[in-house]
């Protein structure tokens, strides 16, 4: 008699079949597959992506170098030679907005990664073990939160002295509130979870449930407040340079050659616009990103 | 035959009430108020009892993972309440727990292999490829298939998360394993099933049960034993058979009228009890039950009956057996 139902056969346990195995999607496949889906959000990734290979090409694809100075060139338009025109030194605009995106991402990814690595670690301190040093971190964030977080990282660079290193420094320490208490909320709603319950009940140690159970559950967050925290850092780091308590002059930071040619606005307004086109574009490609990596990663959005 | 696994006496667990700006604690919730019971050896004792009597709170004592106020339990012939967090982490091994919500005991980042294997890797047991072949095999002897390995728990039915569940219990070679409402999550049809391979499981591999539900009938046909739980006390205990021939506690007799019996020829008298379960934060004095109690007396007002043996293995907590009446 033919089978009817397709069951797979049980198979003992020294069959040769015994090992088989069937492909199955992990949460991180399924959150891909809805995050592939996204039209808006594949768009930011590819934005973000091409200033990554921008960023990691410079060398090759910037037509000149990007501190080349033709002082007979100055402030010229848009041309065939000099596709997004020079800026008053007479240095090619392009290779210095595809220089600028190695700053700016530099900035950007060191400054979240400092940040979240803090934050995280603050955030499960403070959400695992609770009582006195829950409310010690707890209020810290609190009184850095409430500074207006550029008034902060102004103070800090005026303590460390300005320079792209200490934007990015500054940068990092304003973030960290962001990332411990999202970690710490995280961490406090995972920790009444039955199967940390479970955990313990198996006989494991706190340590092993923290880093096996309560922090994979709660990564999926941290990158997505990362990707979204890139884009305002590269925001903060343009604003720090453009107040020049970041990157100095020769760098060819965004921010700052915003600064250096406000003065050419009327003349010359190639020289703001196409920096600021790509702070723009970046911040928009890693805010289109980051909302769709929330999209594909948020556990209640699953069934 | 009769030899005790686990002891337990006058177990009590409070809960602090904190209140007011300093967090002063203003109050505690009795959960457990004096609860003494035994296992013996391979039996299953049930513990059966309303919403909010204890009964979990009970079980999750047994393990320490909530820490018992109060009493004492003896394990194995070793003092559970009194060992440190390491030698109670490995006393666990011997003690392990299926819960009741099969959503969400299993952790939905792992694989059902990573589920079942991981209290082995904590309890250092064999290496990895060992472990790995024992996964395949408790998939099968809970009922499921082997190639069910790589998957998420996300993927399985309630029941078979269930069985998932009981593979991850049944992995380290427990003596006793307490089953919080194992069944209350499943549907009707998927829980006679659950029932069976516990059952099963039991003779296979000379378990202990601690079996707690609030289904009369669930407890019957699984336990050896049961226990009724009001307001964090046992108020009767006894042999299955015994308590549903005949019940002594009129809390006892209550429930079992409330059980529905398939004869629509067969009128039963409903004992209907009036009131709420007192707040276990503010219990009536004396026996907890008199303020719905529909043979209270006097003395149930001021004195809390003693739980004790009236029978031979019967054991109650009611003033209407007292000696000297």
């Amino acid at each position: 008699m033919p089978e009817l139902a397709p069951e797979k056969q049980k198979l003992p346990p020294d069959h040769p079949g015994f090992e088989v195995e069937e492909k199955v999607s992990s949460p991180w496949l399924e959150a891909w597959k809805s995050f592939k889906k996204n039209k808006l959000a594949i768009t930011g990734a590819v934005i973000v992506l091409l200033f990554i290979l921008m960023a990691l090409l410079a060398d090759f694809i910037a037509p000149y170098g990007m501190n080349e100075q033709s002082l007979a060139d100055k402030n010229l338009a848009p041309s065939s030679e000099h596709w997004f025109g020079t800026d008053d030194f007479g240095r090619d605009i392009l290779s210095r907005v595809i220089f600028g995106a190695r700053i700016s991402l530099w900035v950007g990814f060191f400054a979240v990664l400092g940040s979240a690595v803090v934050g995280s670690l603050l955030g499960i301190i403070a959400g695992y073990f609770g009582r006195w040093v829950d409310t010690i971190i707890s209020r810290i964030f609190d009184i850095m939160l409430a500074f207006p977080s550029i008034l902060l990282a102004i103070a800090v660079v005026a303590v460390l002295g300005p320079s792209l290193r200490n934007a990015l420094i500054a940068i990092a320490i304003i973030n960290i509130p962001n990332f411990g208490r999202l970690v710490r909320s995280r961490v406090l709603s995972v920790k009444e979870e039955e199967y940390i319950m479970s955990a313990k009940a198996i006989g494991m140690s706190n340590g092993r449930i923290l880093f096996s159970h309560v922090l994979p559950n709660s990564i999926a967050p941290i990158i997505v407040q990362g990707t979204l925290a890139i884009a305002t850092a590269i925001i903060e780091a343009a604003a720090l340079g453009f107040l020049g308590l970041g990157a100095q002059p020769p760098q060819p930071e965004w921010g700052k050659m915003l600064a250096d040619s406000r003065q050419y606005i009327i003349q010359a307004p190639w020289t703001v616009f196409f920096p600021g086109l790509a702070i723009m574009l970046t911040v928009l490609g890693f805010n289109l990103m980051g909302d769709g990596l929330r999209d594909a990663l948020d556990p209640r959005m699953k069934n | 035959m009769t030899e005790k696994l686990l002891e337990v006496q006058d177990l009590k667990k409070y809960f602090p009430i904190k209140g007011g700006i300093l967090g002063r604690q203003v109050g505690q919730v009795k959960a457990i108020n004096g609860v003494s019971f035994y296992i013996n050896k391979g039996e299953t004792l049930g513990l059966v009892g309303e919403s909010g009597c204890g009964k979990s709170t009970t079980g999750r004592s047994l393990l320490r993972l909530i820490e018992p106020t109060e009493g004492t339990i003896t394990f194995d012939g070793k003092e559970v309440t009194s060992l440190s967090g390491r030698e109670m982490r490995k006393m666990r091994r011997d003690m392990q727990m299926v819960f009741q919500d099969p959503f969400a005991s299993l952790n939905p980042r792992h694989t059902v292999e990573r589920i079942i294997e991981e209290p082995m890797i904590v309890h250092k047991m064999g290496t990895s490829a060992e472990r790995k072949k024992r996964v395949r095999e408790l998939l099968e002897v809970v009922g499921l298939n082997s190639y069910h390995a790589k998957r998420y728990a996300h993927q399985f039915s309630g029941g078979q998360r269930q069985r998932i569940g009981i593979a991850r219990a049944l992995a380290v070679k427990p003596k006793l394993i307490i089953a919080d409402e194992p069944v209350s999550a499943l549907d009707v049809s998927i829980q006679s099933q659950v029932l069976n391979l516990l059952e099963d499981l039991q003779n296979e591999f000379n378990l202990t049960y601690l079996f707690i539900a609030h289904d009369l009938s669930v407890v019957k046909h699984i336990s050896d034993r049961v226990g009724v739980m009001y307001l964090g006390q046992l108020v009767e205990l006894t042999e299955s058979d015994k308590l549903y021939a005949n019940p002594k506690h009129p809390y006892t007799r209550a429930l079992l009228s409330a059980v529905p019996i398939a004869d629509p020829e067969f009128e039963q008298e409903r004992i209907v009890l009036r009131g709420d379960v007192p707040s276990p934060s503010n219990p009536p004095k004396g026996c907890p039950f008199h303020t719905r109690c529909p043979e209270a007396m006097d003395i149930c007002k001021s004195v809390n009956p003693a739980f004790r043996e009236d029978d031979e293995g019967h054991y109650v907590a009611c003033h209407l057996y007292d000696e000297d009446k």
